[in-house]
């Protein structure tokens, strides 16, 4: 058996996938309104909020329709040295090519 | 020689070994497009003011096939659970909507390369740039001796900034029209392909590689869905335990198109 | 239970006997594609020294023909190698597979996946590996991997060369589909790596026999799951580089290519906008934790290889532990240090220096384990342990010449020299190599049933130990005296004779030394024959042994020699750590692990779980 605690029946399932249906079709649209809306100066503000509301789309689909909510804490552990490592890649690489000291490139 | 947990859950970990494999083949992969996109937050962040697109992409079929792919990780799921009641005709259902919602997916995605490679760009010897899809070339049409017309479904600009953001309401109302191009007066001429711009290039790169792993997750499951029959008489269980590692796969697979979605098509 | 279609699975006794194919070809036993892996690993490392030993006559003696292969190198190669001499084209190719094949074709393979794939199994007590029929995908992958690679050196324009590290722009606008090559190469051989990652992990997670619980894992294990986690997480970005600079080849994209580039004179019909230090980012990501994928399951043969031949537990198995994970985990984010000449800000570069400088601390930490087992102990000379005592100091040598390169302001005139080149071979040539050197001599007996000869293992240890620090050494002296690397002329037109006017030109004794070096690096290639014939000469004629010649006390040595299908015939129940040497009380001065605790013998405590 590879779940602790799982539904018993199709259809509690079925009724579990149709809420998260529901809940990604608001996210999208959500998402989608924000880009055509005029909220802040430049893009900047936008994508900060469309990107969370993403974030929001992605827990949803790796929390329950992967169960990650529900995985061993061995997976967890993997996952949190990955993003880590994946914060840091591109972190210390924005930073790096930021970091110009004045004058020395232009941009 | 018996592999022991392949089936029944470690104690200690509490996983059978296809399990562990998979989040771990999907840690690997969180890093390849993490690289990917890495790649396309420098891009932009270092691209000149101005000069990176908005608005190229159509957001309609962009979400027609987020909603797709949304749909077919639910069926994946319910395919999996009805494995684990045992309902394998129901199993067959629901893998045969999956299958269908990735070809539709793909042949989306088909279409909408398409429309990118009979998309062109003429910069023009005066200085100015003719930038519409494709209507015809004329018989003769050839750039390298000079001959012929092109005629393109789009219009003609002074900066080549005004067709970057397609989202400004200079662009929105701006009026399309049929536009001929003669070969004499064209410098060069290029499509929206990869080579286009670094915006065209990491679009088809990263869509393309989803793609990739679309067409791979459906040739698995496909696989699963047409000769699974053996292997469920004899063993459900670890068939079960198959459907539900490569509907881990296929969940991943959505996840990245959940950010590649906004990343690409809303912002 | 059978898999519904694996005519390859030996899964019953009754099973038919696998013919040649399904045994050696297509085997998916992990004994066999451990040595399968070895084998190539191997061969692409003699290749790989070749390539080396044309480099150092022509840095030794440029634009002269080569004796003795200069009329083949022309025959086969043509053009590149007119009248038998290496021209600079031809120099660069060699420099940059010589470094790719070396490190992706050779080490990596052997010290993970050969090393890894044979003893990792039988260590923690498992019949196989966690995916069998994925492990065996993997070697496929990497011989393939390989074939590309061999290849592009017949290909119009010659094989990649751009350096090891493959950097853009000039990757992408050398006039050589080489690169492409190299390229679906490097994806093949990620690809490989990335299976044989994902199946060390779940193996040893998954598999470990019962009563083999983490802290009595040996340290071996310990090296070779760390490594595989690197191997896991730090590939794919390079992947991802891989294929960006594949579509920068192939589809004329400009990922690496910024704007307004020329090439030959002329404004490249590219769009521009992209970042060659985009690349550099992506590549040294993989490329720092890479070399931690290379010292560490070399680190983990020399601690087996030291508890045995010292017969004493090692000392700090938990700071041992500790520092493997701790380095593991600090590779990720010391890698900059390879770009300090990129023009950083200073306090990103400072950030670099800081983790560079703290991941040097775990790794000390390793090598003063080593040094401090050998303290006490019961030392047995022989070839396994000749290398591995030889590993120290080699090692602490190539370590020790890091520091001056992780501190940024040392690093901005010693980068690109010679230095390096002396720094990492060090770590890498006497360091690594010499460990794999102790692996398949002391693995040997497990895997044939015989050991190598005694005598011509120590004339190669002795020889081998002379020659590489004839041929290294002198190079820390040519890099502090400014000699770049990467100069297919052997810097002739930089040194006092050819402009004598010149402020630091390099001084003749500098340039002599490279002639040093070449008759150094050809006898340290003859002092490879004997071990060469050793070991196919030993595979029949060895001296014969039982299943435990070196009395050990891991699993590995617990099994029937060679190791069956399944490879224990009950599965063992572990009771003990893995160094339990002359423990008190005692009978003999080693206890397998598995061994029942006798109900007479006096309580000995358990000092590592």
């Amino acid at each position: 058996m590879s779940e602790s605690e799982k539904p018993v029946s199709l259809n509690s399932y079925i009724r579990l996938c149709g809420v998260v249906f529901l809940v990604v079709l608001c996210t999208t649209s959500a998402m989608i309104a924000t880009s055509f809306s005029h909220i802040g100066e430049g893009w900047t503000l936008k994508v900060a909020l469309i990107l969370a509301i993403a974030v929001v789309n992605a827990f949803l689909v790796a929390g329950y329709l992967m169960h990650l909510l529900s995985e061993k804490k061995l997976i967890y552990t993997v996952l949190a040295f990955t993003v880590f490592f994946f914060i840091g890649l591109m972190g210390l690489t924005v930073w790096a090519t930021n970091g110009f000291p004045t004058g020395t490139i232009s941009h | 020689m018996e592999i022991p947990y392949t089936i029944e859950t470690r104690p200690d970990t509490g996983l059978y070994n296809a399990k562990l494999g998979i989040w771990l083949f999907l840690a690997s992969e969180v890093m390849l497009f993490g690289g990917l996109f890495s790649a396309y937050v420098l891009l932009r962040v270092g691209a000149e003011p101005g000069m990176w697109p908005h608005g190229w992409l159509n957001v309609t079929l962009g979400t027609v096939n987020t909603l797709l792919l949304a749909l077919s990780a639910i069926t994946t799921l319910l395919a999996w659970a009805a494995c684990k009641v045992r309902d394998f005709a129901k199993f067959k259902i629901f893998h045969a909507c999956t299958i269908l919602l990735a070809l539709t997916f793909l042949g989306i995605k088909s279409y909408e390369y398409h429309d990118k490679l009979i998309h062109y760009e003429i910069k023009l010897n005066n200085g100015t740039f003719a930038d519409g899809h494709l209507v015809e070339k004329s018989k003769d049409f050839d750039l390298a001796n000079k001959t012929g017309t092109v005629t393109l479904h789009g219009r003609i600009v002074t900066d080549e900034k005004e067709l970057m953001d397609l989202r400004a309401s200079s662009a929105q109302s701006a009026k399309l029209d049929e536009v001929t191009v003669a070969a004499t007066d064209i410098k060069s001429m290029g499509n929206y392909g990869p080579k286009h711009n670094t915006f065209t290039a990491i679009y088809f790169t990263l869509t393309g590689l989803h793609a990739l792993h679309i067409l791979g997750g459906t040739i698995v499951i496909f696989y699963f869905w047409a000769f699974g029959g053996a292997m469920w008489k004899t063993d459900p269980e670890r068939f079960t335990n198959r459907i539900e590692v490569s509907g881990l796969f296929w969940h991943f697979v959505d996840l990245v198109w959940i950010f590649l979605f906004p990343v690409l098509y809303l912002t | 239970m059978p898999a519904p279609h694996a005519p390859d699975e030996h899964g019953h006794a009754e099973h038919h006997e696998p013919n040649f194919w399904q045994k050696y070809i297509f085997s998916t036993d992990h004994k066999v594609i451990g040595i399968q892996y070895g084998f190539m690993a191997l061969c692409f490392m003699l290749f790989g020294f070749f390539l080396m030993l044309l480099m150092r006559w022509q840095i030794a003696h440029p634009g002269v023909p080569v004796p003795v292969f200069g009329s083949l190198l022309e025959k086969i190669l043509g053009q590149p190698a007119a009248h038998g001499a290496i021209s600079p084209d031809l120099y660069n190719s060699f420099g940059a597979m010589h470094g790719t094949i070396m490190v992706f074709l050779g080490v990596v393979p052997l010290a993970f996946a050969a090393f890894g794939n044979y003893v990792v199994p039988l260590m923690i007590g498992a019949p196989d590996m966690c995916f069998p029929r994925i492990n065996m995908a993997s070697f496929h992958a990497f011989f393939l991997g390989g074939v590309v690679m061999l290849v592009s050196f017949f290909i119009p324009g010659g094989a990649a060369q751009a350096g090891w590290t493959s950097y853009s722009p000039l990757a992408t606008t050398i006039p050589t589909n080489g690169q492409a090559f190299w390229l679906v190469g490097m994806v093949l051989l990620i690809t490989s790596s990335l299976l044989g990652a994902v199946n060390f992990i779940a193996t040893i997670i998954q598999l470990r026999a019962p009563g083999m619980t983490w802290m009595r894992l040996p340290w071996f294990v310990w090296a070779q799951f760390v490594t595989a986690f690197i191997l896991l997480l730090a590939f794919p970005p390079l992947e991802a580089a891989g294929v960006l600079q594949l579509m920068d080849n192939v589809a004329h994209t400009s990922f690496f290519l910024p704007t307004g580039l020329a090439v030959g004179g002329q404004l490249a019909d590219r769009s521009g906008g992209g970042s060659p230090l985009l690349w550099q980012h992506l590549f040294w990501f993989l490329g720092h934790p890479e070399v931690y994928v290379l010292i560490l399951p070399a680190m983990g043969i020399v601690i087996e290889v030291i508890a045995n031949n010292t017969r004493k537990p090692i000392w700090g198995y938990k700071s041992l532990v500790y520092s493997v994970l701790f380095v593991g985990f600090l590779s990720f984010i010391v890698w900059a240090h390879h770009m300090y000449l990129t023009g950083m800000g200073q306090k990103i570069a400072t950030f670099f220096q800081a983790t560079t400088m703290m991941i040097s601390v775990p790794s000390v930490i390793i090598l003063t384990c080593m040094f401090l087992s050998l303290w006490g102990g019961s030392i047995r000379i022989n070839t396994p342990m000749l290398f591995a005592l030889g590993f120290l100091p080699m090692f602490g040598i190539g370590g020790l010449t890091g520091l001056p390169l992780g501190l940024a302001a040392a690093d901005l005139y010693l980068h690109d020299t010679y230095y390096i080149i002396a720094h990492f071979h060090y770590v890498v040539a006497p360091g690594t190599i010499f460990a794999l050197f102790a692996g398949v001599y002391f693995w040997f007996p497990k895997m044939t049933g015989r050991k190598m000869n005694e005598f011509w293992g120590r004339v190669h240890f002795w020889c081998s130990l002379a020659f590489m620090n004839i041929v290294f050494m002198p190079m820390f002296a040519q890099g502090i005296k400014g000699m770049l690397r990467r100069m297919s002329d052997g810097a002739v037109n930089y040194s006092a004779a050819r402009v004598p006017g010149a402020i630091d030109a390099l001084p003749g004794s500098v340039m002599q030394l490279n002639g040093v070096i070449l008759w150094a690096a050809i006898c340290l290639g003859i002092a490879q024959i004997p071990f060469i014939i050793n070991l196919f000469w030993s595979i029949n004629h060895g001296e014969k042994v039982g299943t435990n010649p070196w009395r050990a006390t891991t699993l590995d040595w617990q099994t029937p020699t060679p190791p069956p299908h399944g490879n224990f015939v009950h599965a063992p129940h572990v009771v003990r750590g893995p160094y339990e040497y002359s423990a008190p009380g005692h009978a003999e001065d080693f206890t397998p692990q598995d061994e029942p605790e006798s109900p007479f013998a006096p309580l000995t405590p358990n000092t590592d779980h």
